[in-house]
């Protein structure tokens, strides 16, 4: 099964050596990275081309890696019913980059483009209906950036004696705190009293040795 | 109504025949034409708690659970209790699942079109305070910032015998607080 990718991989980086900037088998699955200027041609092509005939689109999504530049990742999964097939093509994109649409290619990149725009706020050129999907209406701000925090900004709301639901900055009574879950057996690999054993055993070597 | 009533200016009879008399005159009469009287109160409780309808609000997981509840294990039929699809025909709102930040305006409006009187049951933890989604920042911490609630149920999801539980409290909350008035 692997070397069926790998030679997909190959193929996809022979037949389009401009565009597919670097193919990788990992762990199973095969990801092409390329350009946002190249991207349109890429996906048409994965979906025209006879050997790959990557019909559908399965998702679109983004990643934020904050130290990276350029910052985000948008990434595309296609699926070949016909071949039985997936691949994964990866864009690195920034905020002031304008990636071009896949709406001319896929039909249904057009909500999942529109919720990349609204929880990362990654901009797609001539996408047909670009506007937030999950968020509420008057939301500010991207959600799922890195520095974005878990429980946003002004978003507290109630009900008062101006009859409306109104907006006001978050009061947590109980911050969010994080457990370690992790087994005591499986999770502690360096006991307490370790590094005392390393130097008490460091001390010794030079008389021993 | 057909029985002529002691004048209310004599005082009460001691024990005896004559007393004896009248008390016997009063149940030949409920016999005779099976007359109950009750106190206005009980019997306006007896009315809203056997017809309780409500406006399914199931936003979540939830809703699945209250599906179970109407369904033929736990059927909330038998109590009277059939599902309306408007607010201005319902007077029970169960608000089953999470409350979002866009969804709050909506639950508040559907909530002012209910006619008095109206209870709400926050169904689940994420109605009750937030939920699994406590820390979230679009979800509302609690249907009760939005809506003043009168039984919550806990859970995630309760089970529908636990939301039968809670609307049998609701009705005896309502027996309860049936002489008090809308609140």
């Amino acid at each position: 099964m692997n070397q069926a990718l790998i030679d997909l991989g190959d193929y996809v980086a022979a037949a389009l050596p401009a565009e597919a900037a670097e193919t990788r088998v990992a762990c199973g699955e095969l990801a092409v990275w390329t350009g946002p200027q190249s991207i349109i041609k890429l996906l048409t092509f994965l979906r025209d081309d006879q050997n790959c005939q990557f019909k559908q689109l399965m998702d679109v999504t983004a990643v934020d890696f904050p130290e990276r530049d350029p910052r985000f990742e948008v990434v595309y999964n296609l699926l070949s019913l016909k071949h039985n097939q997936r691949i994964r093509v990866k864009v690195p994109a920034d905020e002031e980059m304008q990636i071009p649409s896949a709406t001319q290619v896929f039909s249904a990149a057009q909500w999942f483009e529109r919720e990349v725009w609204d929880m990362y706020g990654l901009f797609f050129s001539d996408h047909p209906d670009l506007r937030r999907i999950l968020t509420d209406y008057g939301f500010e701000g991207h959600p799922l950036r890195k520095d974005f925090p878990l429980t946003g900004y002004v978003e507290v709301r109630y009900d008062e004696d101006s009859k409306r639901v109104v907006y006001e900055p978050v009061k947590l009574p109980q911050e969010f705190r994080s457990f370690d879950f992790t087994s005591p057996w499986e999770g502690m690999l360096r006991l307490p009293g370790d590094e005392k054993a390393q130097e008490a055993d460091e001390a010794d070597k030079p008389e021993g040795a | 109504m057909g029985v002529e009533t002691p004048s209310k200016t004599q005082a009460p009879l001691p024990p005896g025949p004559e007393q004896d008399a009248i008390l016997r005159r009063v149940t030949g009469e409920l016999q005779e034409k099976g007359f109950i009287v009750a106190s206005v109160d009980k019997a306006a409780a007896w009315a809203q708690t056997g017809s309780m309808w409500p406006m399914s609000f199931g936003l979540a997981c939830c809703a699945i659970e209250m599906m179970h509840t109407a369904c033929s294990r736990y059927d909330l039929d038998r109590f009277g209790i059939v599902f309306r699809p408007s607010p201005r025909q319902s007077d029970l709102m169960i608000v089953a699942g999470t409350l979002t930040n866009k969804m709050a305006p909506a639950l508040r409006r559907v909530y002012d079109q209910m006619a008095e009187p109206r209870w709400v049951l926050s169904m689940g933890s994420c109605a009750n305070g937030g939920g699994y989604y406590h820390y979230s920042y679009s979800v509302v911490r609690g249907c009760d910032r939005v809506v003043p609630v009168d039984v919550y149920v806990p859970g995630c999801p309760p089970t529908a015998e636990a939301l039968l539980y809670g609307i049998l409290q609701l009705h005896k909350k309502i027996r309860r607080e049936a002489g008090i008035g809308p609140s």
